[in-house]
Formats: C-alpha cells, sequence, structure tokens
C-alpha cells in the first residue's frame, strides 16, 4: 500500500474502529446500489427491453443488431489502426529533426507546430478537415488523430531524448558520427525503449479519441449505437449503450494493463537510461503518459526502472561558486523545463 | 478574413461560453476530485475501492460516452440533466475528476515519508495528517499537472458541440458550412481563442514547476 504511511499499524482500538467503518461503509454502498436497482427497476429497466440484444423487435434478428455494432466496432478500431503508425512514425520523425538538426529555424518551427497541434481540441481538427478540406468522416477521424498524437508522440520521444545522459551524444559525435545519426543510431533506441509505456498508454487516448467520430457522423461504435436506438426507439437505448460502455472500457482497460505490464518489464530489466523525471514530485508519478496508476505511488527516490537510483543520488542543485542567478536557473531549468513536455495527455484527460 | 471580423461577436459569445463551461467545471471537478483523492488513500477499504474503481472505469471511458450518457440514457433512467450547458458540465465534471484525482494522488505519494511519520509521532490522526501536512504540501508539488488537467479541460469543453451546447466549435461548425471560401481564417481565428486560454495555462505551469522544484 503506497499511503501506508498516513497512518500507523493499526492497534487494538484502531482495529475496531476500521471495521466498523468497513461495515458501515459496505452497508452503505449495498444500500445505495440497492436503492439504484430498485429505482431503476420503477421504471422499467430491466424489462424486455434487454430482448433488443437476442430478439429485437420490428422484424430484426439479433444478427442485424450485433452486425450493425460489430461494423461500429470495426470502424472504430480501424480509424485507430490506420492513425496510430502514422501518429507514430510522423511525431518519431518531428522529435529526430528537433533532435538530430541543429538549426535554429528547424527546431524553433518545429516547436511552433506541436505547440499549436497539441493546444487545440481534436474535433476542431477533425471539423477542419471534414469542411474545409471536405474530406470524408473517415480521413477527417484519421487526420484529427494524427495530426493532435503525432505532437504529443513528438513531446514524448523528445522528453525521452533529453533524459539521456549526455555522454551518449558525446561519445555518438566523438567516434565520427553526424549528429543526425548519433540521434538515430545511439540516442532514439534508447529513448523509445525509456518512454515505451508512455507510448503504448498514448494509444489508449487515440482509442478513446475515435469516439468523437461520432460528432462528424463517422460511423464508429458510438454513432451505431445511435442510429440503433432511433430505430428501435428510446427504450432500446440502454441495452445498447452497456454493450456499447463496456466494449470501450474492456478494450481501454486492456491496452491500459499493457503499458502497465511493459513498464513493470523494463523496471525489473532495470538496466540503462534512467527515465525523465516528470513532475516535481521526481521520479514519473506514474507510467509517464497517461499510464494507468502505478500500484505503488511515486516517491521521492522510488526508483522508476532501475533499483539504482536511490534519494541520495538525486542532490539538491548546487549553485556553482561564481555563477550567477540567471546561469543557475538556467542549468537547473534544463531538466525541469522538459519535465511539462510529458504532462501530455492521458494523464490529463485530454480527448 | 472578413468572416472573422463580421462575425466577431458570435465567435466572441462562443469563446465567453467555452470559458463559462471550463470554468464551472473546473470548479466543480477539483472537488470532487479531491473527494476521491482522499478517498484513494484513505484507511477504509470500501471507500478505497470505490476511488480505484471510479478512477479506473472514468480513466478508460471516451468523453464523448460519457456525453452520450447524460443526453441519450439518463433520461430513461429517470435522471434528467438540463439541456446543452447542464450536462456538458455533468460529463465534463465526472471525466475531470478521475485526472484530478491522479494528480492529487501522485502528489500525495510524493510528499517525504518522513513528512508523515513526523505528524504521526506527534499524535496526529489520520486526518489531521492528511489535512495538515500532507495536502497542503501534495497541493503544490500537483499545481502544474492540475494545470494541464485544466488546460485538458479546456479543450474538452469542445465535445459539447457535439450535444446541444453552444461553444467555440460550434461556432466553428456554423461559420464554416456558411463561408466555405473563408474556412481556413475561421479554423486560425477560433484557433487563437484556444489558445489564449492555454498558453497562459502552460506558462503559469512551467512558472509554478520550476519554482516548486526549487523549494525541494
Amino acid at each position: 500500500m503506497s499511503s501506508s504511511v498516513l497512518y500507523d499499524v493499526p492497534g487494538p482500538r484502531a482495529r475496531r474502529l476500521d471495521r466498523i467503518l468497513n461495515v458501515t461503509f459496505s452497508v452503505a454502498f449495498v444500500a445505495i446500489a440497492a436503492y439504484v436497482v430498485y429505482a431503476f427497476a420503477q421504471r422499467g429497466v430491466f424489462d424486455d427491453r434487454w430482448k433488443v440484444l437476442w430478439d429485437p423487435p420490428k422484424g430484426q434478428t439479433a444478427a442485424d443488431v450485433w452486425t450493425s455494432l460489430a461494423q461500429g466496432l470495426g470502424n472504430t478500431l480501424l480509424a485507430a489502426a490506420i492513425a496510430a503508425p502514422i501518429a507514430v512514425t510522423l511525431g518519431a520523425f518531428v522529435a529526430i529533426v528537433r533532435r538530430g538538426i541543429t538549426r535554429r529555424l528547424v527546431t524553433g518551427s518545429a516547436t511552433v507546430v506541436t505547440e499549436f497541434a497539441r493546444g487545440l481540441p481534436v474535433l476542431m481538427l477533425m471539423l477542419l478537415a471534414r469542411l474545409a478540406f471536405g474530406w470524408s468522416p473517415l480521413w477527417s477521424v484519421v487526420f484529427g488523430l494524427v495530426v493532435y498524437n503525432a505532437a504529443v508522440v513528438a513531446e514524448v520521444l523528445r522528453a525521452g531524448l533529453t533524459a539521456l545522459p549526455k555522454g551518449q551524444r558525446e561519445a555518438g559525435l566523438s567516434i565520427g558520427l553526424s549528429p543526425m545519426r548519433t540521434t538515430l543510431l545511439i540516442e532514439l533506441p534508447q529513448a523509445v525503449r525509456i518512454m515505451l509505456p508512455a507510448l503504448v498508454s498514448q494509444i489508449v487516448v487515440l482509442l478513446k479519441d475515435t469516439a468523437l467520430g461520432y460528432i462528424v457522423s463517422y460511423p464508429e461504435l458510438l454513432r451505431k449505437i445511435k442510429i440503433n436506438r432511433d430505430y428501435f426507439g428510446d427504450d432500446y437505448v440502454i441495452p445498447l449503450f452497456v454493450v456499447g460502455a463496456t466494449l470501450y472500457i474492456l478494450i481501454n482497460l486492456a491496452i491500459s494493463r499493457l503499458a502497465t505490464y511493459v513498464e513493470r518489464r523494463l523496471r525489473e530489466r532495470g538496466k540503462g537510461a534512467n527515465p525523465p523525471e516528470i513532475g516535481p514530485a521526481g521520479p514519473i508519478p506514474q507510467s509517464g503518459v497517461g499510464g494507468p496508476p502505478r500500484a505503488e505511488g511515486a516517491r521521492a527516490g522510488d526508483p522508476v526502472f532501475g533499483a539504482n537510483r536511490p534519494v541520495e543520488s538525486q542532490p539538491m542543485p548546487q549553485r556553482y561558486p561564481g555563477e550567477s542567478d540567471e546561469e543557475f536557473q538556467r542549468r537547473i531549468g534544463q531538466a525541469s523545463s522538459q519535465r511539462a513536455s510529458l504532462r501530455a495527455n492521458d494523464r490529463t484527460g485530454d480527448v | 478574413m472578413e468572416t472573422f471580423i463580421s462575425e466577431f461577436g458570435t465567435i466572441w459569445g462562443g469563446f465567453l461560453a467555452t470559458l463559462a463551461l471550463a470554468a464551472a467545471s473546473a470548479v466543480l471537478s477539483l472537488v470532487w476530485g479531491t473527494v476521491l483523492a482522499t478517498m484513494r488513500v484513505s484507511p477504509v477499504g470500501p471507500l478505497r475501492s470505490f476511488g480505484t474503481a471510479y478512477v479506473e472505469i472514468v480513466r478508460n471511458t471516451p468523453l464523448t460516452l460519457l456525453f452520450f450518457f447524460f443526453v441519450f440514457v439518463a433520461p430513461s433512467l429517470g435522471l434528467l440533466v438540463g439541456l446543452g450547458f447542464q450536462w456538458s458540465l455533468a460529463a465534463l465534471t465526472l471525466y475531470t475528476s478521475a485526472f484530478v484525482c491522479e494528480a492529487l494522488r501522485s502528489g500525495i505519494n510524493s510528499v517525504g515519508v518522513g513528512q508523515a511519520e513526523a505528524a504521526r509521532s506527534i499524535g496526529l490522526t489520520f486526518g489531521q495528517t492528511l489535512t495538515q501536512i500532507v495536502l497542503p504540501q501534495a497541493w503544490r508539488t500537483s499545481i502544474p499537472p492540475l494545470i494541464s488537467v485544466l488546460i485538458a479541460l479546456t479543450k474538452n469543453t469542445s465535445v459539447g458541440a457535439g450535444f446541444a451546447y453552444a461553444e467555440l466549435v460550434t461556432v466553428q461548425r456554423t461559420l464554416m458550412t456558411e463561408n466555405p471560401a473563408d474556412a481556413l481564417f475561421v479554423f486560425f481565428g477560433i484557433a487563437l481563442m484556444y489558445l489564449v486560454i492555454t498558453i497562459p495555462l502552460g506558462v503559469t505551469a512551467g512558472r509554478i514547476e520550476k519554482r516548486v522544484a526549487f523549494a525541494r
């Protein structure tokens, strides 16, 4: 238990109190649940409307309903499957360009573009493609997803790149590799590795965002549920919604678990570069950008991917003799200014 | 360009609507998120389970699905939520509070173990330890991630456009449909309105983060 430090190991009195509180709240929750079920039953939520799932009215067969829902799910996954690889490739490209080409103009414009793309609602981008470019709903959805997620992936990778020990780059350059080759051959593989949990979690965000396709009339799962509801009538919306919500949650939970698994694997193997610190808390508070919360909370000195990072190894920043305030700020700020970029999405609930 | 200028009144209205929705749900989700975070670290098992289940489910649900719930499903459950603003507020609050909870919880976990130990050793109870020692420090470290949550919230208000709440993206859609020739200008104009909200927030987050990093 991450927070057990907040209270003592319970003694006899506290144990009794605990038991009382446990029972009280359990009873309260059960009572609330029972009341909700009762209220639902009063409104006929549990009547034969559920038959829409196996014996639908209006001369339809169950196969018709399920086929349309399956098509919706297929479209949801299709949009995600097209958008994800493009977004990752594009994001990696931007990150490489920013790192490997050290021209101000290039890095500057890349920064402006990523910040712009990250600062806008995905829906706005989808509508841009739909209305201004006149693209089909599918490609509008893909456009919105790609532009936004590419920017996030670029930021995630950039944070990974800046987190690598400086020696990696110096070693690459000193054996005569160009800056670009150093980035490609030495830095990028390590950055991808440490940011892998964050990248996997970003897929959850992307998949969740496909539901915005509902608004630009892309026939994804939610839109199909709406279509079925319009056809069968409002009474049947509950069973259809329950099926849809379950599908979304199960798929996203599975990917979230995958991110946790990847993170644990990396942590167990534990060698390699330290992941970037995000947030003032020190080491990664959760699995990077939007992973599921870790069972063990991040605590100062919590070794994230390796056991080789005790608290003592993170000294307070010290001012060099004769260093001006501004130089000190800059030197320290370098580390912390990179963190902002990691506070990308899932952790913030960005749609 | 012309459209942007001639329709500026409409756009400004949309901007205010976005801002109002963002502000209202920010306040509500901060409150509810703090309650959830307290539940998740509390010594009472059922509360912890509830908090965990809530956060896990909501984080893995698309926001659009929550809007859909309040608009189409809730009425048949006997749960009537008012049109437009109110159901947008409900959906955004339920959604955002899960992320507020997580930001706060990671803040709580970042407070040094010694702080809570010291508090306990002088005899403070769980409630006192949390409210007087840990939470004030957790708040500080949580502010930058919380601001990121608020930025995301601001952008998320756009989902209201699909569900009868007239905010910036609704205006964007109308203007783009009516003036196809000016579509790009409309897009960049409205983009600017969002950036006006989100960039200052981001800058503030960066500043505070640097300052807090120093204090530790």
